[in-house]
């Protein structure tokens, strides 16, 4: 297993209060996101265990767009990947933006 | 926590209970906003082996456990996620459901619900896999003889198989729908042991005719018939809690008569078809494509389709 | 000997020696090796049915069991490299050479043979080109073709799957050639007459039914969220603009999405009647919730699917149907109306380049291309206007009288950024030109070529291909919906910004589509059972598909 990590600053707090969600399941294609609403509004950490190795940019780029769109502060995401494709991953991350906005 | 961001029942669509999480699942079947998950995902408590296998783990392992309410009466409740490693049984994953079922003993609830969507054990972990399922088994029939009704909902894509298939034989009622499975050796087992000419794996209308909800729901091997929504689990399981059978020598027995007697008169038969023929359905060849309505007209007719046994 | 019917005397000498193994026109499935043998010649031209779905497959494994010291060298002619025997007769030496349109399943281990030389290729085509070159200069001399039921006249009834069936009689009965037909059963008189009997010089009563392969089944339970959202930009950003009325899908899961959203997503857009009305299509499944809720006027077909005969005989308003009530396909004339009567082709590939060009040839598999480079191309023999087709001509045009401006065929590739495997979609440089050059290929197997396609279609956007005005901004345009592949990564961010400002890039949010409402429970069906409902159980989806 291939194990990254990435830590963002964000200009804001993810809105909401919801402290945790889940979404997404680990299976072929699949992963799962967990987000918790643990760190500092200013920052937000993206913790991944992937089977494929070698994809290194490609989640830099993917985390990196979503912090961008979504803003993301104060949350720590983890992911388990079943080997899903970075817009699979992008869809997951908007859904567990959108879970932790309720 | 639903998986779904979309609330699909608000543009009519009923949540297929097949297509849906194990989370999706339990958050239909419950009372809105009554389940309290134990040992969830921030835990993380995952696999201590599929990382010696470079397998991907899962948070909650596969198994999401915990309390809610049905109707407003107190449950505990199961949920396999059938897409992670087939929903199969491995230390941890058994584990959840082994202590949720010894809490039961404690906590009395109203009925310990089990959704299952499992292939058996998890290679990878096949020794705590295989004692989880004694574990499982033992715990059951202590709660049963306690007075606590544990009901088996059966309807996801990788149905109750194997080590699965033992624990549902277990449950005190189950409820299958038509996509739903039940069998202890699973269609690439049969065809591997026995050729394919004994069991086509790839033929999947024998697949179904022979472990599929209808089937099973005919010969009574399950005791209710659901449609394939979450919405219809949660109906059948609030009446199967009302209806769950006395666990004492008397059942027992009943049970044993009911098994030899069926392979009396069903043990020549070759195919599902023949056995429905001789349980008096008059068209059998068109079970398969019968609607839920018309399969519950046909089931009403078919008086001795409810009985303990299975 | 001299004269101007010695084709013709060969021809009779050829049925003569045939009829040595035949009781009339009927041969028993025994004799077909005999028979084979006394009809062929070294060196003939041959075209052993094997279309898209139906195969010729009885008469496929009598010419395998040919003596090759009797029957050799043969030039086979042929749209669909599918069964095993296809391949087989040239490790044997039966066959030579060989010109062909698709070879899906047996893709790979026609790569192989390419590579050792054991096949000679003449080219691969597409489906009209290969049909027009039968009555030209690659006119068979035996066909070796497959029917559902035949009198003892030969008079044949194809069944729903006619497909190449009378292109290759015409091309062979009326050139003084062989045919030789198999059938499921002989009948005192068949449903319909699609091939009068006296093409036929020899009918096989078949030991099994022909085989025909499921090929247009999609099962929308395998659909993802990441097609439908392909699906929803496709309706709104292309469907709804162009006015798309006539129109070809291609085979993927993203067609099949737009199929299943028409009479829910694209109903609440309020597009019903404004398009999808009229299509050259085979009877996809998925079609079925479209055609019941009123979407669909009428549907041409190349060929048939397994499981949908009775629906499309209950929907005869539908679909072109015999007197017998049967669909009656035919491949020539639907790739035909895909040509010319469509404003809009929309299908899939495995591999986009910079500028555009996309194939289906991978380094170890020749699947060839089949219809698509006829859909996919624009027709410069079309004049009848369009709305459609007059819009698409105005966006693309830079320079010129606008009195002498032509329309524009929309050709629509839609492809997720990454396919199986994490093989990303779009590429520096297409394998299939790597292909050509390890086998000597002059022309390279490219499936539709940049100045066709109009529109990509991915997960992150659409590309108006049209509005480019330069290779630079093509390429960006192409790299600005290229998703997070290496040449996705690589796109100049401004640039692709500016390009988003002309409408030449388009965000699913420019679009009003929010990727998160990219749901499953938008599909009008999620599972083939739900398919047999929509259809009122008149739709029987083969054993694989179900789960009931």
């Amino acid at each position: 297993m291939e194990k990254l990590s990435f830590r963002h600053a964000t200009s804001r707090a993810l809105p909401g209060a919801k402290p945790q969600a889940i979404t997404g399941v680990v299976a072929s294609g699949n992963l799962e996101v967990l987000l918790e609403r643990t760190l500092a509004p200013t920052e937000c950490t993206v913790e991944i265990e992937t089977p494929i190795r070698g994809y290194g940019e490609v989640w830099a780029a993917v985390v990196a767009d979503f912090v961008a769109r979504s803003q993301p502060g104060g949350l720590r995401i983890t992911i388990n990947d079943g080997g899903a494709r970075p817009d699979t991953v992008s869809l997951r991350l908007l859904q567990g933006a959108r879970l932790m906005e309720v | 926590m639903g998986e779904r961001i979309i609330d699909p029942a608000a543009k009519g669509w009923a949540i297929s209970w097949y297509e849906a999480s194990a989370r999706a699942r339990l958050d239909g079947l419950l009372d809105a906003g009554s389940f309290r998950e134990v040992v969830g995902p921030e835990e993380r408590r995952m696999s201590p082996h599929l990382p010696l296998f470079d397998l991907p783990r899962a948070f909650d392992d596969g198994m999401i456990v915990g309390s809610g309410r049905l109707d407003g009466q107190a449950v505990l409740v199961a949920a396999q996620e059938g897409r992670f490693m087939g929903g199969a049984f491995g230390e941890v994953h058994g584990a959840k459901l082994v202590g949720l079922l010894r809490a039961a003993l404690a906590l009395k609830p109203a009925a310990v619900l089990i959704l299952f969507d499992t292939g058996g054990v998890r290679l990878q972990e096949a020794n705590a896999g295989e004692t989880a399922i004694a574990e499982v088994m033992r715990a059951i029939t202590d709660l049963r003889a306690a007075g606590v009704p544990v009901i088996g909902l059966i309807g996801g894509r990788a149905g109750a198989y194997g080590g699965g298939g033992l624990i549902a034989g277990t449950c005190s009622r189950l409820a299958v729908s038509e996509g739903g499975r039940i069998s202890v050796s699973g269609p690439e087992v049969i065809e591997t042991n026995k050729g394919a000419e004994e069991f086509d794996s790839r033929d999947r209308a024998l697949v179904w005719r022979t472990m599929g909800g209808k089937h099973r729901r005919l010969i009574g091997g399950a005791d209710a018939y659901a449609d394939d929504s979450v919405a219809a689990f949660r109906q059948v399981a609030l009446d199967l809690i009302g209806r769950a059978p006395a666990f004492d020598l008397a059942t027992l027995e009943a049970e044993q008569a009911r098994l030899e007697e069926r392979l009396t008169r069903f043990g020549d038969c070759r195919d599902a078809t023949e056995i429905w023929a001789r349980l008096g359905v008059n068209d059998p060849e068109a079970v398969p494509a019968l609607a839920t309505a018309d399969f519950d007209a046909l089931l009403a007719n078919l008086r001795e389709t409810t009985h303990d046994a299975r | 000997m001299s004269g101007w019917h010695r084709e013709r005397e060969a021809r009779d000498a050829r049925v003569e020696a045939g009829r040595a193994h035949a009781t009339g026109k009927i041969v028993a499935a025994a004799n077909v090796v005999d028979l084979l043998e006394a009809i062929l010649e070294p060196g003939d031209r041959v075209c052993l049915e094997g279309d898209n779905q139906k195969q010729a497959d009885c008469l496929a494994r009598g010419l395998s069991r040919c003596d090759p010291g009797r029957v050799h060298d043969l030039h086979m002619v042929q749209s669909g490299i599918v069964l095993p025997e296809h391949l087989d007769i040239f490790e044997q030496g039966i066959a030579r050479r060989l010109d062909y349109s698709y070879s899906g399943p047996q893709g790979g281990r026609i790569a192989r043979m390419l590579y050792g030389g054991q096949i000679e290729l003449g080219a691969v085509h597409t489906y009209l080109e290969l049909f027009a070159r039968y009555f030209v200069d690659l006119t068979p001399n035996v066909a070796l073709i497959a029917g559902v039921s035949a009198d003892r006249d030969g008079n044949l009834y194809t069944g729903p799957n006619t497909e190449d069936t009378p292109t290759v009689v015409e091309a062979t009965a009326f050139k003084n050639g062989v045919v030789v037909a198999q059938v499921n059963e002989i009948v005192e008189r068949v449903p319909r007459v699609d091939i009068p009997g006296d093409r036929i010089d020899f009918v096989v009563e078949a030991d099994t039914p022909f085989y025909v392969e499921p090929l247009f089944t999609r099962d929308p339970a395998a659909m993802t969220e990441t097609q439908i959202l392909m699906a929803m930009m496709a309706i709104k950003g292309i469907y709804a603009e162009y006015g798309i009325r006539r129109l070809n899908h291609g085979i993927g899961f993203g067609t099949a999405a737009i199929e299943l959203l028409l009479p829910t997503y694209a109903e609440r857009l309020g597009l019903k009647g404004q398009i999808a009305t009229h299509w050259a299509l085979n009877p996809h499944p998925t079609l079925i919730p479209a055609i019941e809720s009123g979407w669909v006027k009428q549907v041409h077909c190349f060929g048939s699917e397994v499981g949908m005969d009775r629906y499309i005989r209950e929907r005869s308003d539908i679909f072109f149907t015999g007197a017998d009530g049967s669909l009656r396909s035919n491949r020539a004339f639907c790739q035909t109306a895909g040509l010319y009567a469509c404003d809009l082709f929309i299908g899939s590939t495995l591999q986009i380049d910079l500028a555009g060009h996309s194939s289906t040839v991978t380094q170890n598999r020749v699947a060839g291309f089949g219809g698509a480079p006829n859909m996919g191309s624009d027709p410069h023999g079309r004049r009848h206007p369009s709305d459609t087709w007059m819009k698409a001509g105005r966006e693309a045009q830079v320079t010129g009288d606008p009195a002498l401006m032509r329309g524009r065929k929309l050709v629509v590739q839609i492809v997720e950024t990454f396919g199986e495997g994490l093989v990303p979609a779009f590429v520096e440089r297409l394998d299939a030109l790597e292909l050509a050059k390890k086998i000597g290929l002059e022309l390279a197997p490219v499936m539709v070529y940049a100045d066709d396609v109009t529109h990509i279609v991915t997960e992150e956007g659409i590309a108006n291909l049209l509005l480019c005005r330069n290779a630079d901004e093509r390429e960006q345009a192409i790299r600005g919906v290229a998703g997070y592949t290496e040449i996705g990564r690589g796109r100049d961010r401004a640039m692709v910004e500016r390009l988003r400002q002309r409408g030449i890039v388009r965000r699913p949010e420019d679009l009003g589509i929010e990727p998160l409402d990219a749901d499953r429970s938008l599909l009008a069906a999620r599972s083939i059972k739900d398919l047999v409902h929509w259809s009122g159980g008149l739709y029987e989806p083969p054993a694989k598909f179900r789960n009931w």
